[in-house]
């Protein structure tokens, strides 16, 4: 068994010039969405502008790493040889209602044959990698 | 009379191609397993491209315009000079990815015809996934940058992947069940029965093989993915002065576009509108050009990358409400030809062959010649939705001589 929600071997991320702070915060358990300096909309993915009001005064703000399940799957087909022995694992969509409901996009920690519930409130859990090269962080999430 | 501008009475900027362009000729090579093409991807568009001006008695050296999606490999320039067409005028790429464009590479060579920048164009897709690697496997890197390293970490890579969330989250909303996807793959197979050219003709399915299929990624099962094929497909499209020339008789074009809704494009699943086969701004429009409702409709291709994307589909051009799916999606009622909609009635991508959704608008048109092996009884309406759940999206709507 892995320390981590997926058996290693896929991917690493890796930063680019638009979201260096979204990784860079999660090494520090800190999750950060960009908000816009001049509306004070929220965004995600991240992008040069902000889409409401087109100020490129958009930068990256701590938020609560809280929110409720948008929506999920449970996948049982492996499409990369790393989860070849993985068995089912749930991927979930989760809504940040106080960021602008900014949705994201982790794993569900606990039992993957389990029931999932749309609307459950779930709290993120940093998995850190000391492992990558270089080390880096994904944000999972637990049912609360 | 002409006015002082050059234009005829009655004829004003506003005029929309209902009814201006016609479907000449089809064509498609032999489809194979993915993989197991015996021809180089260019040689494949090629076949489908001379089969295609071979239906529609036209000299492929008076093709001067090409249009495809999906960034297809082909490159008009290369066709035009491999098939010694005399001048090209139109070179034309949809952009976006998967099937998408199916009908919108249809809408960019009809209207270029309307407009006058092309005269006989071929809209065509050709695809050998053992010479270019395959759609439904996950990458292969040791980092992942941009868009994809927020989902790829956590297992979510291919396209069953990125599509099952929004049809979760749309059957959790409307209370739909499995036995509706089931009945979109049930009328495909039984389709593709009366198919010779299907890869699973001779590989029936019932509703006992479907429910002990195993799961790819929930809510779908193996029989809810489309196949993934080699092959080539093309159409010859001509103005509606020529089409009665031809050999087959008139299908013409009463609508096609491509579009999407309110940042479709936001990534990481931030659509505002998620759970969407992402056609509710396009259909509404797309009849208006054609002047016909879901009602007219006779015969319906809808692109199953997998079954959930036609439910939503089908839902989004008003065929039925979100809240009936459950009494509407049933195989009977998409069987041809004794249904009230029969649905995808070559096999579709999951049972005929998967070439990015081109073969739907070719059995489309099919239909309105009555040549279909699954031929529905005077068909005048026939429609085709093209790759649901990406940005963009596209439709079309075929018409007989009977509509314009």
């Amino acid at each position: 068994m892995s320390e981590y929600y997926l058996n290693p071997g896929l991917a690493q991320p890796a930063a680019t010039p638009v979201d260096e702070p979204y990784w860079s915060g999660l090494r520090d358990n800190v999750l950060k969405v960009q908000q816009c300096g001049s509306c004070g909309g929220y965004q995600w993915g991240p992008e040069w502008i902000c889409h409401h009001c087109h100020s490129d005064q958009v930068s990256f703000v701590d938020v609560e790493p809280k929110g409720v399940i948008y929506s999920y799957e449970r996948v049982w087909h492996p499409v990369h040889p790393a989860l070849a022995e993985q068995g089912p694992y749930i991927v979930v969509l989760v809504e940040l209602p106080h960021a602008g409901n900014v949705r994201m996009v982790g794993n569900l920690l606990g039992d993957p044959e389990a029931e999932v519930i749309i609307g459950a409130e779930v709290e993120g859990v940093f998995e850190h990698h000391e492992d990558g090269d270089p080390p880096f962080t994904l944000l999972n999430w637990r049912v609360v | 009379m002409v006015d002082r501008f050059g234009g005829k009475d009655g004829i004003t900027m506003t005029e929309t191609m209902r009814g201006r362009v016609a479907v000449a000729g089809v064509g498609e090579t032999a489809y194979y397993k993915r993989g197991e093409a015996p021809d180089a991807e260019f040689k494949l568009a090629l076949n489908a491209i001379i089969q295609a001006c071979e239906s529609a008695g036209i000299d492929p050296k008076d093709v001067d315009g090409f249009a495809s999606y999906s960034n297809d490999r082909s490159d008009p320039s290369h066709l035009a000079a491999a098939l010694g067409c005399k001048e090209l005028t139109f070179s034309n790429m949809q952009w976006g990815g998967g099937g998408g464009g199916g009908s919108a590479a249809v809408a960019n060579a009809a209207a270029a015809i309307h407009a006058g920048l092309a005269d006989t164009v071929v809209v065509f897709r050709a695809l050998a996934q053992g010479q270019f690697g395959r759609f439904g496997q996950g990458p292969r890197r040791n980092t992942i940058a941009g868009d994809m390293a927020y989902t790829v970490p956590y297992g979510l890579m291919s396209p069953a992947q990125m599509f099952a969330m929004k049809v979760v989250r749309f059957m959790h909303d409307f209370g739909v069940e499995q036995s509706a996807l089931r009945a979109i793959s049930l009328a495909c197979y039984h389709h593709a029965q009366n198919n010779p050219r299907a890869v699973m003709h001779g590989r029936p399915l019932d509703e006992q093989k479907y429910d002990e299929s195993r799961w790819i990624v929930e809510p779908f099962h193996l029989f809810d993915c489309c196949l993934e094929n080699d092959g080539a497909a093309a159409m010859v499209l001509v103005s509606a002065d020529r089409a009665r020339d031809f050999d087959h008789k008139p299908c013409y074009v009463l609508g096609a576009m491509g579009g999407s809704h309110y940042r479709a494009g936001a990534s990481v699943h931030n659509t505002p509108d998620y759970a969407s086969s992402t056609f509710k701004t396009l259909a509404p429009r797309l009849y208006d050009m054609a002047g016909v409702t879901a009602k007219d409709v006779d015969v319906l291709q809808s692109y199953e990358n997998f079954t959930g994307g036609v439910l939503m589909s089908i839902v989004e051009h008003g065929f039925c409400e979100p809240d009936e799916c459950n009494e509407f999606f049933t195989k009977e009622r998409f069987t041809a030809p004794t249904g009230d909609l029969p649905l995808n009635t070559s096999g579709g991508n999951l049972a005929e062959c998967y070439m990015h959704g081109l073969g739907l608008n070719i059995e489309a048109v099919r239909q309105v010649w009555g040549d279909s092996t699954s031929q529905v009884e005077d068909v005048d309406v026939s429609m085709v939705i093209s790759g649901p759940m990406v940005t963009p999206v596209s439709s079309s709507i075929f018409g007989s001589e009977a509509t314009v």
